[in-house]
Order: structure tokens, then C-alpha cells, then sequence
């Protein structure tokens, strides 16, 4: 641990009413105006929050890659506690799109649970970061711990790509995935682009605010704690 | 003094030198010991023969004691038999003897896979190996012991699963390949994660844990394949399945291989 305390952005209001704003027009429009689509009832309107969740949860497992990396190479304490953060977002976030996509299924396809290639991939990927967890809170704090969890989650990302091979041939897709994105293009009608653009906007600063303040608050709590202050 | 104890460094003398000839060294171990960097120890092997040394160690010391085997046959026994009463008979389809057989053979890995790295923990005698050889040495030769391990346990294993279940196996040759391909491919997979275990708390639950992202891909190749030995439908093809197997260990074990410096030195 360094001698100087080190902030991340420091001054985030302007951060905290962009939100703000970006999510109350959100989730007005995304009741507001007309469904996503057509076959489907009023509770495709839920794509706005699920989508946007997984693709943010995923970004952050990718961060806390990138984060791992650099410690293995810098063994700078800070990225651990970035990594270790982005990885907590990324595991909420992960749940919260699970448990979204869940209720969905059970309206849409009849049951709770589909074993659909999305939804088993996405299990697995929970499972790699929620036994990240389990070894992080197995290994005594200190420098073993944040280079074990590190080494784990490079490794464990190996076999996420493997999923993108071997998955997709057993498990049938039920994600209207047609429907969305057809060769390559993304097929969405105008207003349903912008609110699905404004409600990844909105996730993705939440995101960044959410793990600044975690990193930094996790940062100064062991700040604290090494220097005895009370 | 406790005999485990001193097993690292008795059972590392005995001269292997002999099972390396000169003219195998000139024309196998130089280009690669340019690769492995090794680091030249008190012994005067070279990486090689380090690597079969430690490797003679492991069986010897498991010679010693016996317990890891004798706990590990007697665990996939009992699972054996557990699955042999309940089922009783009863015609299973070719999928479900194939998932039986692999969760069987998963479950038993996990039992013993991680006394590779826990015996050295255990019996204080990790430091020793620190010094003796360089870290892909050990990396190595933990990974070929375990694997040895595994494949004596499929091999005790399988045909007792073939006796007891009245298996059909249309295709030996492949089932036999895929049985040995599996086995190396789940010990290559987990080496590091029994590393990473062998010096945290919690260690079996932890190793379950850790090593089920990873094993993930390899049980549903691997069960796939054998389902279309039995018999099964080919869900993925068995040339696929066949690559994934052997391409997979090696890339995780590239990956590791880099990786287990790190860990081991922590």
C-alpha cells in the first residue's frame, strides 16, 4: 500500500444527475411508448432492463480481466481492489439480469428455468465469479490472496470462449434473438433503438459510478485499518 | 522424524541419470531445456531428469502410505455401487450411462487430484521442491503424476462400470481413446487449480468449486462422446468432440504453465 491516499474521479455529482436524469427518462419511455415487439405482450418491455444488465455485467467480468492482468504484471494492491470490485458489480448485476430474464421465461416460454444456450452460458459465467468469491475469502488477506485470485480469474476466463463452441450445439436458443439482431445488424425499430441506446447508457454510468465508489471506499477502508486510524 | 518428512529429499537421490542417456539428452532435452530455462540444482540433473525424479518421489511416497489411493479406489467404489443398487437393473439410455460414468470419474478426480500440492503443504516439504527445481518442472511433473493417478482409476473404474451395469459399447476403440483422453484432459485442467488449493482453508469444497468452470467444458464433450460410443445420438460430432479434448487441456495447460510461477512463488 502506497503512503499517499489516491482517488479515483473524485467529484462525481455531475455524474450522479446525469443518471439520474438518464434513468427516470428511461424508464418512462420504456413504458411510455410502443412494444418492442409486436408478437410479444407487454412484458417484453422488461428487454430494457435485462439486456442492458448483461451486456453491463459482462463488460464488468471484462474488467476485472483486464484489472487481474495488470496486477499479475504490476502487483499494484490497487488493481486488486479494482479487480475484486468490478467482479462484485459484475456478479450483481449478473444475478439481477438472471433473475429479469427469469421472470421473463416464465411468462414467455412457460417455465422459470430453460436451459437455453444464453441462459446456461450466463450460469456458468456466475459460477466462475461467484467461486472467485469463495477463493477470495478462502486465502488469508495479503499479497497470496490478490495474486490467487487474480491467477484464477485469467484462468478461469479461458473456458469462456470454449462455451461459445460447444454450447450452442447442445442447448437450443429460445432469445428472440431474430427478431433483434439479424445478420450482424441490429434490427430495432427507431424509438425502441433509442430507449434500448439510452438504457445501456444509463447501466454502463451506473456502472462506472457504482465501481468508483466501491474501489475507492474499499481503498480507504484498508487505508484506514493499515494505518490504525479509528 | 516423521518419515513423510523427509521424503522429498530421500527419494530425489536416487540416481536417474541412467534413465536419460547422453545421446537422448543431445538430441530431446536440448532444444527444449533452451525453452524451460532451468535452473541447474544441487542434484546435477538436468530438468528432465528432475521431472521423472519428482514423479518416482510421488509414487514412492504414495507407496509409503497408501491412503490417498486406498481412500480414493473405496470412494469411487462406493459411488459405483451406490449408482449400481438404486439403479438395479434397470436399462438406462446410452446418455445416461455416459453421464454416470463421467460425474463417477469427476467426482473421484476431485478426491484425489488435489493430494499432489496438499502433500507437499502438508508435510512442510513444498520449500524443499522450491529449491530443488524450477517451477515448470514441478508444474509438470505434478501434472503427469496426477494424471498417471487418474488413468490407473479410469482403468479400475471402467471395466467394473461395464461389469456391474451391463454396458454395450458399441465402438471400444473410441470409448477406450475418449476414457484416456478425458482423464489426461481433467488432470491437465486442474494442476493449477490444485496449486492455487493446496494453500488456501476449505480445501475440498474449495477445489469443486474452482475446478467446475473448468472441467465444465471437457465432462460435456466428453460425455457427448461417449453417448455416441454407447450408442447415443451425436450431438456433437465426434470429431468435434474428439478435437475439443485434446485442444482444450492444451491450451489450459499452456495458459497454466505461465501461470504457475506466480502461485508457486506467492
Amino acid at each position: 500500500m502506497r503512503t499517499e491516499i489516491r482517488y479515483g474521479i473524485r467529484d462525481m455529482t455531475w455524474l450522479k444527475i446525469l443518471i439520474g436524469l438518464l434513468m427516470t427518462v428511461m424508464i418512462v419511455l420504456s413504458f411510455m411508448t410502443e412494444k418492442p415487439v409486436a408478437d410479444f405482450g407487454d412484458e417484453f418491455r422488461i428487454f430494457y432492463y435485462h439486456v442492458p444488465l448483461a451486456i453491463v455485467s459482462m463488460l464488468a467480468f471484462l474488467v476485472n480481466l483486464i484489472f487481474s492482468v495488470r496486477y499479475i504484471r504490476n502487483r499494484d494492491p490497487l488493481d486488486d481492489i479494482r479487480a475484486c470490485s468490478a467482479s462484485e458489480l459484475g456478479l450483481l448485476m449478473g444475478v439481477l439480469a438472471t433473475i429479469s430474464g427469469s421472470i421473463f421465461a416464465r411468462i414467455a416460454w412457460g417455465s422459470f428455468w430453460n436451459w437455453d444456450i444464453r441462459e446456461t452460458s450466463f450460469a456458468i459465467l456466475l459460477a466462475i465469479y461467484g467461486a472467485y468469491f469463495a477463493l477470495r475469502s478462502a486465502v488469508e488477506p495479503g499479497q497470496r490472496k490478490a495474486i490467487f485470485s487474480a491467477v484464477y480469474s485469467v484462468l478461469a476466463f479461458i473456458s469462456v470462449p470454449v462455451f461459445g463452441f460447444i454450447v450452442p450445439r447442445i442447448y437450443n436458443s429460445l432469445h428472440p434473438e431474430d427478431t433483434l439482431i439479424s445478420s450482424g445488424k441490429i434490427a430495432l425499430g427507431g424509438t425502441v433503438a433509442v430507449v434500448f441506446v439510452l438504457s445501456l447508457m444509463a447501466f454502463l454510468l451506473l456502472f462506472v459510478w457504482l465501481f468508483n465508489l466501491r474501489w475507492r471506499s474499499v481503498y480507504l477502508e484498508r487505508f484506514v485499518k493499515e494505518r490504525g486510524y479509528e | 522424524m516423521n518419515p513423510r518428512q523427509t521424503s522429498t529429499e530421500t527419494a530425489v537421490r536416487s540416481p536417474i541419470r541412467s534413465c536419460v542417456s547422453s545421446s537422448a539428452k543431445a538430441c530431446f532435452c536440448l532444444p527444449l531445456t533452451r525453452i524451460m530455462k532451468p535452473r541447474w540444482g544441487m542434484c546435477g540433473l538436468n530438468w528432465a531428469g528432475k521431472l521423472v525424479a519428482l514423479i518416482v518421489k510421488d509414487f514412492k511416497v504414495e507407496l509409503r502410505t497408501r491412503y490417498a489411493v486406498n481412500a480414493l479406489l473405496m470412494f469411487a467404489l462406493v459411488t459405483l455401487l451406490t449408482i449400481g443398487i438404486t439403479v438395479a437393473g434397470m436399462p438406462l439410455d446410452a446418455l445416461l450411462h455416459a453421464v454416470l460414468i463421467w460425474i463417477l470419474i469427476y467426482f473421484a478426480a476431485l478426491q484425489g487430484l488435489s493430494l499432489g500440492f496438499i502433500r507437499e503443504e502438508e508435510a512442510k516439504t513444498a520449500m524443499n521442491l522450491r529449491i530443488y527445481a524450477s517451477p515448470g518442472t514441478v508444474f509438470f511433473g505434478k501434472f503427469i503424476f496426477s494424471c498417471l493417478v487418474l488413468l490407473f482409476l479410469t482403468a479400475i473404474l471402467l471395466p467394473l462400470y461395464y461389469i456391474l451395469m451391463r454396458l454395450v459399447v458399441i465402438e471400444p476403440a473410441i470409448f477406450i481413446l475418449v476414457a484416456i483422453l478425458g482423464a489426461i484432459g481433467m488432470s491437465a485442467v486442474t494442476t493449477l487449480i490444485s496449486a492455487i488449493v493446496s494453500r488456501a482453508n476449505m480445501r475440498g469444497a474449495l477445489f469443486a468449486v474452482l475446478s467446475f468452470p473448468l472441467v465444465i467444458p471437457l465432462l460435456i464433450v466428453a460425455i457427448s462422446a461417449t453417448s455416441v460410443c454407447l450408442g447415443g445420438p451425436e450431438r456433437i460430432s465426434l470429431a468435434d468432440s474428439l478435437q475439443i479434448m485434446i485442444g482444450y487441456p492444451v491450451v489450459v495447460l499452456a495458459v497454466s504453465s505461465l501461470l504457475f510461477e506466480y502461485i508457486w512463488s506467492a
